[in-house]
C-alpha cells in the first residue's frame, strides 16, 4: 500500500516535471522570435507570410496555441516538422538510436573509468595513485566538453590521422565522441566514488570486517562497495538521465547524426514542433531514470524501504 | 573537599561475590601476552608501555575512564590499528607466536578464527546492507571453508545459541530491523562462530539496558565456560567487573596503573585512582550521605600529560616524589600498582 502510494507520488511528480519543461520551451520559443520570418526569404510578400502563419497555426493567440498543443500532445500528436512536413515525433525518433549508441558507449566508459579510478584512489589514499586519480578527476570536470572534443580531433584526426573526426558512418566514428563523453563524466563519477568509498572505509562495520579476518579483496567487494554504491548510483542515474541531452555539444562538434545535433539545428531554424518533441523526450528520459534510480535505492539499501513506509 | 579520603576508601568494596574459589588454574596456557605496548599518533602516545597477559579460561577486565586507551590496547592486540595510529613499541604474542612477525594475510587468517572481537555499538558494527545471517555465515565460509548454504544453516544455530528467538527469521533480517541488544547478540554469535581461543569484548554491554546487559554477561560467561576461551573485557562499569572478571587491569591516561585479581582489587585497591573509582560507585551508603563522589579534575589530554605521575594533579596524596614517573611494580603477591606510595596503602 505504502509502496503504491510512493510510486504514484513519484509518477505524479514526474508528469509535472514534463509539463513544466514543455511549457517553458513552448513559451520561450514563441516569445523569442517569429519562426515564419526565419523560414521565408526577406522579400516574401506579406500575404504569403500571413498564409504560412495560418497554415502553421501561428496566427492564434499564445494561450490558444498552448491549449491546442497540449490537447494534441495528449493524443500522441506532437505536430509536423515545419521543415520537412513529416510528424515531428517520427523525425526525432529516427535519430534516437544514434544518440543512444553514442550516449550508452560514453556512459559505459564513464562507469568503468570513473568507478575504477575512484575505488583505486580511495584504497590508495594519499599515495601517488590517489593524486593522479584526482588530477584526472579535476581535469575531467573542469575541462569544457567542447574543448576536449576539439583537442581530441586535433590530436587523433588532424595530427595523427588515426580516427575520423565527424559523422557517424562507421564504428570508427564512434570512438572519439564516446571517449570524449566518457572522460568528461568519469571525472565527476571518480570523485564521487572516492569520497563515498572513503566514508564507508571508516565505518565501524569495515573494522568489524577486518576483525572477522576477511582479506582486503573481500572487504572491498562485499562490504565496502555495496555501501559506497548507494550515493554513487544517484550520480550515475543523473548521468544516464542526461544521456540524450548531454550529447548535444559533443554531437555538434563531431557532427554525430543524433538528436542533439538535430536539436541545435531545429532551434536555429525555429522548427518549433521538433524542438518541443526533443525537449519532451529529454525530460521523459530524465524522469524515467530518476524513477528507476529511486527504485534501485530500495534494492541497494534495505533501510530505505523502511523510511519510506514510515514517512507514508 | 578532597573526595578521595581514607574513610570512603575503606568502604570501597561492594562486591556481590564475597569469596569465590579461583577458577583459573595457574598453569593454564597463556593465550595473549602483551609486553611494553606503546601506541600513538604523530602527536601523542595514547597507550604507553602496557603489558598484559590472559590465560585460557580467564577473564581480564580492562577498566578506566573514556579515552584512557582501553579500546586502543584491544585493537592493537588484534593487530587492527591503522592510520593515523602507529604501534611504536612493544611485543604481542598470541598462542606463543609473535604477531609482528605475521603478514596482513596471515593475521587475517587468525582474526575471526582464533581471536575475535565484539565491538561497542553493535548496530554500527554490523554491515547495514547485508543480512545478519550472511554476516555470521561469512566467517565460517572464510575460515572453515564451508559452503554458503552450510554456513548459513550453522549461522542460524549460532543465532539460536545466543538466545535470539525465531533464529531462521532473524537471520534474514538487516541490522536496522533488530534491537540494539539483538545486534549485540548477533555480534557475539559472529565472534564465537569459529570458537576462538581469545575473545575481546570492547564495551560490549555498555549501550544496553541493565536487563539485557545481565543476560548478555551471563551468556558470555556460559559460552566462555563451554569453549575455555580467554576473554578480555573492556568496560568502565565496576559492577560488570565484579560480575565477570577474574583479574582486572586499571588504566589511566594510557598506562596500566594497577593490576590484581578481582577480589584483591575490590578489597584492597592500592592506586589512588582505583580508590577514586571505587568511591565513585553508587551504593546505599553514599546516597544516604546525600552526595555522589567523583574524582575531581579531568584526565589530562595525551599531548599534555604532566611530567611524572599523570594522576598527580588529581591526586590527594601528591607529593614532590610524584614528579618522577612511578613504575608498575609488585606490591603484594601478584598485585601491582604504579604509585610511589602503593606500599603505604597495602
Amino acid at each position: 500500500m505504502m509502496r503504491l502510494q510512493f510510486i504514484l507520488g513519484k509518477l505524479l511528480r514526474g508528469l509535472l516535471t514534463l509539463l513544466l519543461a514543455v511549457t517553458f520551451v513552448f513559451v520561450v520559443l514563441r516569445v523569442s522570435g517569429d519562426p515564419v520570418s526565419m523560414m521565408l526569404p526577406d522579400d516574401t510578400p506579406p500575404a504569403i507570410v500571413a498564409e504560412y502563419r495560418v497554415s502553421l497555426g501561428l496566427d492564434k493567440s499564445l494561450p490558444e496555441q498552448y491549449v491546442r498543443f497540449i490537447w494534441s500532445a495528449l493524443h500522441g500528436d506532437l505536430g509536423y516538422s515545419f521543415r520537412n512536413d513529416r510528424p515531428a515525433l517520427t523525425v526525432v525518433l529516427e535519430r534516437v538510436p544514434m544518440t543512444l549508441l553514442l550516449g550508452l558507449s560514453g556512459f559505459a566508459i564513464t562507469v568503468v573509468i570513473g568507478l575504477l579510478t575512484g575505488i583505486a584512489a580511495a584504497l590508495k589514499r594519499g599515495t601517488s595513485i590517489d593524486h593522479a586519480a584526482m588530477a584526472f578527476s579535476i581535469f575531467g570536470h573542469s575541462m569544457p566538453n567542447f574543448f576536449l572534443a576539439i583537442l581530441m580531433i586535433l590530436l587523433f584526426s588532424m595530427t595523427w590521422r588515426v580516427l575520423p573526426s565527424s559523422g557517424g558512418a562507421t564504428w570508427w566514428h564512434l570512438i572519439l565522441p564516446a571517449v570524449t563523453l566518457g572522460i568528461i563524466n568519469a571525472g565527476t563519477v571518480a570523485r564521487f566514488t572516492r569520497s563515498s568509498m572513503l566514508e564507508v572505509l571508516h565505518q565501524p562495520y569495515m573494522r568489524t570486517a577486518r576483525a572477522k579476518g576477511l582479506r582486503l579483496t573481500r572487504r572491498v567487494m562485499s562490504h565496502a562497495i555495496p555501501n559506497a554504491a548507494i550515493p554513487v548510483v544517484t550520480v550515475l542515474g543523473l548521468r544516464l538521465g542526461g544521456l540524450i541531452a548531454g550529447a548535444v555539444v559533443i554531437e555538434t562538434v563531431f557532427a554525430w547524426p543524433g538528436i542533439g545535433l538535430m536539436l541545435v539545428n531545429a532551434v536555429s531554424q525555429r522548427d518549433l514542433p521538433v524542438v518541443q518533441t526533443i525537449v519532451l523526450l529529454v525530460a521523459l528520459t530524465m524522469v524515467v531514470t530518476n524513477f528507476v534510480v529511486d527504485l534501485t535505492y530500495g534494492w541497494l539499501d534495505p533501510r530505505i524501504e523502511n523510511r519510506q513506509s514510515k514517512e507514508g | 573537599m578532597t573526595v578521595i579520603d581514607a574513610e570512603i576508601l575503606s568502604a570501597g568494596s561492594g562486591r556481590r561475590r564475597t569469596s569465590i574459589p579461583q577458577r583459573v588454574q595457574p598453569l593454564a596456557e597463556v593465550i595473549l601476552a602483551v609486553d611494553g605496548l606503546t601506541v600513538g599518533t604523530a602527536r601523542a602516545d595514547l597507550v604507553i608501555d602496557v603489558s598484559l597477559e590472559v590465560r585460557a579460561g580467564e577473564t581480564l577486565c580492562l577498566v578506566g575512564e573514556s579515552g584512557c586507551g582501553k579500546s586502543l590496547t584491544c585493537l592493537a592486540a588484534m593487530g587492527l590499528t591503522s592510520e593515523p595510529l602507529v604501534v611504536r613499541n612493544g611485543h604481542i604474542s598470541f598462542l606463543g607466536q609473535s604477531l609482528s612477525a605475521l603478514g596482513e594475510n596471515q593475521l587475517a587468517d587468525i582474526r575471526g578464527r582464533d581471536m575475535a572481537m565484539i565491538f561497542q555499538d553493535a548496530m554500527a558494527a554490523l554491515n547495514p546492507v547485508r543480512r545478519v545471517g550472511m554476516q555470521i555465515a561469512e566467517v565460517l565460509v572464510v575460515h572453515r571453508g564451508l559452503s554458503w548454504r552450510e554456513a548459513e544453516r550453522r549461522a542460524i544455530e549460532l543465532i539460536d545459541s545466543v538466545g535470539i528467538p525465531e533464529p531462521e527469521v532473524r537471520s534474514r533480517a538487516f541490522p536496522h530491523q533488530l534491537s540494539g541488544g539483538m545486534c549485540q547478540r548477533i555480534m557475539i554469535a559472529m565472534a564465537l562462530a569459529c570458537r576462538p581461543k581469545l575473545l575481546i569484548a570492547d564495551e560490549a554491554t555498555t549501550a544496553l539496558d541493565v536487563t539485557t546487559q545481565a543476560q548478555i554477561l551471563g551468556l558470555m560467561r556460559e559460552l566462555q565456560a563451554e569453549t575455555g576461551a580467554a576473554m578480555i573485557f573492556v568496560t568502565h562499569d565496576l559492577g560488570v567487573v565484579a560480575e565477570i572478571a577474574d583479574r582486572v587491569a586499571v588504566m589511566y591516561s594510557g598506562r596500566v596503573v594497577e593490576t590484581a585479581t578481582v577480589d584483591e582489587l575490590f578489597e584492597h585497591p592500592l592506586h589512588p585512582y582505583t580508590r577514586g573509582l571505587m568511591a565513585c560507585r553508587l551504593h546505599a551508603t553514599t546516597t544516604s550521605h546525600g552526595r555522589i563522589a567523583a574524582i575531581e579534575g579531568t584526565v589530562p589530554s595525551p599531548s599534555r600529560r604532566p611530567a611524572g605521575c599523570s594522576f598527580r594533579p588529581r591526586c590527594s596524596f601528591g607529593t614532590d616524589a610524584c614528579h618522577s614517573p612511578p613504575v608498575l611494580s609488585r606490591v603484594v603477591g601478584d598485585h601491582r600498582a604504579a604509585c610511589h606510595f602503593a606500599g603505604d596503602f597495602a
